[in-house]
């Protein structure tokens, strides 16, 4: 113990984000305005909230005793729309999004050719699923070829860009080096990029399969056919025992390929 | 033979890393280049084949100016150029029978390097250069699964299927602990006698360049300051390439604390590596 020390004894951490006290003490405030005005806004009924729990628990009850049978035509024939879309979807986009992940990849492109990818991938991730389908139903009519090429295009957007980041992060000493052999062009991309990328977009591509099916549920809801369209019918009718069917279904199904997909992409590493 | 005249290399951001390099290499001869991190010798053989593009001057491989050709002609002349790199940059995930036929990509359409349908010819001399960096058996494993040594003999492997007259050679024993190092570079200096190959190789490590090298060009800051036999180079050569530091320990037959440090760091390498 030195009590003449020059150096002090106390130490605080200085403020990082809110420098001014005043502001300090404000901006708590205003944010706690915000929300009770905001609240306020929202019209909280409890006498909703309570028919909306009685309904729910018919709908519990409903999934509690899920009836297979009854509509199971139709429960047959949404599920092979939805898995045909899934598929034909996901080879088709992949199919699409190697060139345009190549092309948006900066370290192999020629810079106008990186941004009009870059710009198609921006397009297909910028817009929901749900909100592609509703322009694609609009122009293309009812049924499972609208949402084909929903889940078509929102795959372009996924894969597209993962497969670009990735190929953006490939070993460039491999790229100079089949560069320096006197390679032209598609063989460095054959040579160099695909071998580091193939495991990559072995995984992306079955992680897309997963994700399209589940939205196939989904996007079905505003007519662009398959499982959902199923789904939304039996809630229509108020037939909440097939309804709850076709959810176990669907959960079933997406465990079933999240299991497989994982499976596969451990066995590729 | 190669002719560098007046080689100038300036960055877009306004960094000369090559100024005015002029020297010729004969046939047959390896060439070490030394001088310090940042002196431009990285740069210096990427311009020999453009992977970097020079600024000004000419690179006269025979008769072919390298710097004014356009891309097609300048793929032709890269099959000429053989280059082994640090840290090997063997395609990892590709059998080093393929990484030894890439060689030949410049050579063979592109529908036959991507069936893997190459020349029988190729394929041959291919499984006569494994054979002679004493990796014939190795032929069908992945790149990946080799050690360091035998990784860059893939390399080298690989430069000579492109039948070169030329080798860059940049940091090849960079990863390598020092009985690897020797092998590798009694390897690729046998090779250019055999062949009567010219080769330029960066090198740091000045006593293994002093022992296997016929001649020393020293750079600093993108000058050459030294070019003569590597029996010539001294105390004065050294400090005046690297700056000043204590030099003893430094000649060939006494480089034990030199050795020592890359014994360590092969260690550390060896290590984190496997």
């Amino acid at each position: 113990m030195t009590p003449d020390s020059a150096y002090s004894r106390r130490w605080r951490r200085p403020p990082q984000l809110v420098t001014t006290r005043g502001w300090r003490l404000m901006l708590p405030l205003l944010v706690l305005a915000y929300l009770v005005l905001a609240l306020g806004s929202l019209e909280v009924d409890a006498g909703r909230v309570v028919e909306g729990l009685s309904r729910g628990a018919r709908f519990v009850q409903g999934f509690l005793q899920p009836d297979f049978t009854s509509r199971w035509q139709d429960i047959r024939q949404g599920l092979i729309e939805s898995l045909t879309m899934t598929l034909t979807a996901t080879v088709v986009g992949v199919l699409v999004s190697v060139p345009i992940g190549i092309g948006a990849a900066r370290n192999l492109s020629p810079r106008p050719v990186y941004l009009v990818c870059r710009s198609i991938v921006a397009v297909s991730r910028s817009l929901q699923e749900i909100i592609i389908a509703i322009f694609l139903v609009a122009m293309f009519g009812f049924g499972p070829f609208a949402g084909f090429l929903t889940l078509a295009f929102a795959s372009i957007g996924f894969v597209a860009k993962l497969l670009a980041d990735d190929i953006e992060e490939a070993s460039a000493s491999q790229i100079e080096a089949i560069r320096a052999t006197g390679a032209s062009g598609w063989q460095l991309i054959h040579y160099a990029i695909q071998p580091q990328v193939m495991p990559r977009l072995i995984g992306l591509s079955l992680y897309r399969l997963d994700i399209n099916f589940r939205e196939s549920a989904v996007i079905g809801i505003v007519g662009a056919g398959g499982i959902g369209a199923t789904l939304n019918t039996a809630i229509d009718r108020y037939e909440y025992d097939s309804a709850g069917a076709i959810l176990l279904l669907v959960i079933a199904i997406v465990m079933l390929s999240e299991y497989g997909s994982s499976h596969l992409r451990k066995y590729l590493q | 033979m190669l002719t560098i005249d007046q080689l100038t290399k300036t960055y877009t951001a306004g960094d000369t890393a090559l100024r005015e390099v002029t020297f010729r290499v004969p046939r047959g001869q390896v060439v070490g280049l030394i001088g310090p991190s940042g002196a431009g010798k990285s740069t210096l053989i990427r311009c020999i084949n453009r992977l970097v593009e020079p600024t000004s001057g000419a690179i006269r491989l025979g008769e072919t100016d390298l710097v004014r050709l356009g891309r097609r002609e300048l793929r032709q002349a890269r099959r000429r150029i053989g280059m082994i790199f640090q840290e090997y940059a063997l395609v990892e995930r590709l059998t080093v029978m393929e990484n030894v036929l890439s060689g030949r990509l410049g050579y063979v359409p592109f529908w036959r390097s991507f069936t893997r349908r190459f020349p029988g010819r190729d394929i041959e001399n291919a499984y006569r250069l494994l054979d002679r960096v004493g990796l014939l058996e190795h032929a069908n494993k992945r790149a990946d699964a080799l050690s360091g040594g035998q990784r860059q003999r893939v390399g080298i492997a690989r430069a000579l299927a492109q039948e070169p007259e030329l080798l860059l050679v940049d940091e090849p024993t960079a990863s390598l602990d020092p009985r690897t190092s020797r092998q590798i570079m009694r390897l690729i200096t046998e090779i250019c006698t055999e062949r009567q190959l010219p080769a330029i190789v960066n090198i740091h490590d000045v006593p293994l360049a002093q022992q296997f090298v016929d001649r020393l060009v020293g750079l600093r800051a993108g000058q050459v300051v030294f070019d003569n036999a590597p029996d010539r180079l001294d105390e004065a050569t050294l400090t005046d390439i690297y700056g000043a530091e204590d030099w003893t320990g430094t000649d060939e037959d006494e480089d034990a604390p030199d050795n020592a440090n890359e014994t360590r760091d092969a260690l550390r390498l060896a290590g984190t590596a496997t």
